[in-house]
């Protein structure tokens, strides 16, 4: 079967590449001090993305269903660990919760999407799960991120607040669950925004990529609306979910309020 | 909302709070914060505790009303184990007050009505006339409830924080310092309140009260008890921390 797009070669990828001396140009000019980290930069993207190319291409090449299962799972814990990494205000078990929320979330949504949705035979797993789950993950991971920051400055916060209420009887979700709630409020911004603008500001990701893949605008676009679909559900789940345990483990079954087990770091 | 029995209703003196061998290790090291505390608290009993900073007094109130874990100890409310679920309906009965209340809601009436949406106190009316009442005790009009808690001065939070438990009749305040930082005229209105609070129920009601001031002690407490390096020393015993 003939490509439907226009296949790329290595002299063509140089030829964009050389964009980059317009950003270096700029930096050496205004005198950023950005040289560096524009080299990395690109170093960086061509490594990066030749390697996923390439693991791609062996495991879509292997066709064996557990091969995409493994690599997915490397992308979850990766994701799961970096949905913390800037969170202010930590506490013991934080990564692990991380981890479970989005584990738990972006896979039985990814699940739905994969299977009950789009039907994807098992066999092509790697071509449908594989970008189907890191889109999940990548906007889970920043709901998670900033749900469970948000949850520890209002916990700090509000801490005089939750001590007055446990004191006067409430119990402990009554105590938090302001906190809660702006958490995964905040956590829910930024896709909600996004799917607000869709379509308006930009051609989506996903879609521009089927268009350039020679797909028709309305299929692109049906698979664009389907996985906007699966990230909020992703990014809801995940969000609730690490807020969730979170709070269980800042707050006893007697009713205690832990803040000293919140750490600035 | 969870009931206690009234098993004990009929005695004389009843066992309100009972706490036993209550410890606490530090965290920071090594000792303890509080070291096998056993105190009861009875009906009638106005309680004063005493002694210098970081002698462990607020950690004292603050495990009597279980809001911190401890590493040690058990405490019941009225002879039955208190835990878990029974948490909220014993920390209605006994309610501990800060120095440094929070003041949910923008108003004072808002304020005082803030409670009243938690399930332990869901069978409970708002009574404006009692709050009312207690407020002209003091001198007051029911202006101050229309006031937003942004423009009250400490005295006033207090008043308005104090006010917020009594009106669910506690039978038991645990008072950490609560005019520590309030002039003379502030103090003795929140010392009016508990004492206009215990006196409508003397049987059936105690507080213990954190205090730096011995005349305030004097004043509001019939027995003083004094703690030092997280233990409770005796009148007359050599405080331990001054002892070497």
């Amino acid at each position: 079967m003939p490509a439907e797009y226009i296949v790329l070669d290595y002299r063509q990828l140089a030829l964009a590449a050389s964009l980059m001396v317009v950003c270096g140009a700029i930096s050496v000019v205004l005198r950023l001090g950005l040289e560096r980290r524009l080299a990395m930069g690109v170093v960086r993207t061509i490594v990066q993305l030749l390697l996923l190319g390439l693991v791609l291409r062996w495991v879509f090449a292997a066709g064996q269903w557990y091969f995409a299962v493994a690599l997915m799972i490397v992308m979850t814990l990766v994701a799961g660990v970096a949905a913390v990494r800037r969170v202010e205000r930590r506490y013991a078990g934080l990564l692990l919760d991380s981890i479970l929320a989005i584990w738990v979330s972006a896979w039985c949504v990814s699940a739905v999407g994969v299977f009950g949705v789009v039907q994807v035979p098992i066999e092509r797993l790697a071509q449908y799960g594989i970008p189907l789950l890191g889109m999940v993950l990548h906007n889970t991971l920043t709901g998670i991120s900033l749900g469970i920051d948000r949850l520890g400055s209002e916990l700090a916060g509000r801490r005089d607040e939750v001590e007055t209420l446990l004191a006067l009887g409430a119990t402990r979700w009554e105590a938090a669950q302001d906190a809660v709630r702006q958490s995964v409020r905040t956590g829910l911004i930024p896709t909600l925004n996004t799917m607000m603008v869709l379509g308006i500001v930009s051609i989506p990701g996903m879609m521009t990529g089927q268009l350039l893949a020679g797909v028709d605008p309305i299929q692109a676009a049906l698979y664009q609306m389907v996985i906007m679909f699966l990230i909020a559900a992703g990014a809801s789940l995940g969000t609730m979910a690490v807020a969730l345990l979170g709070y269980r483990r800042l707050f006893t079954a007697d009713h205690q309020f832990l803040p000293g087990r919140l750490k600035k770091g | 909302m969870e009931h206690f029995d009234d098993d004990t209703l009929m005695s004389d003196t009843r066992k309100l709070i009972e706490a036993r061998d209550l410890r606490r290790r530090n965290p920071d090291g090594a000792g303890w914060l509080l070291e096998g505390i056993s105190v009861e608290l009875c009906g009638r009993q106005r309680l004063a505790l005493a002694g210098p900073t970081g002698a462990g007094k607020t950690l004292l109130l603050r495990a009597l009303a279980l809001l911190d874990p401890v590493d040690g100890g058990e405490l019941f409310w009225r002879g039955r184990p208190v835990g878990g679920g029974s948490v909220p309906a014993f920390r209605s009965r006994a309610i501990y007050l800060h120095q440094r209340p929070a003041l949910m809601g923008d108003s004072v009436e808002a304020t005082l009505q803030w409670p009243f949406r938690l399930k332990v106190y869901s069978g409970v009316q708002y009574d404006e006339q009692r709050i009312v009442a207690w407020l002209e005790g003091l001198g007051r009009t029911g202006d101050l409830l229309r006031r937003p808690t942004a423009e009250l001065s400490g005295g006033e939070r207090q008043i308005v924080a104090m006010l917020r438990a009594i009106q669910f009749d506690p039978e038991v305040l645990l008072l950490d310092e609560p005019t520590a930082a309030l002039d003379p005229s502030a103090a003795e209105s929140v010392e009016r309140l508990v004492t206009e609070w215990f006196e409508a129920a003397v049987r059936e009601r105690a507080y213990c009260w954190v205090s730096h001031d011995p005349q305030q002690a004097a004043r509001m407490a019939d027995r003083t008890l004094r703690l030092a390096a997280g233990r409770i020393v005796e009148p007359g015993e050599k405080d331990p921390a001054n002892a070497r």
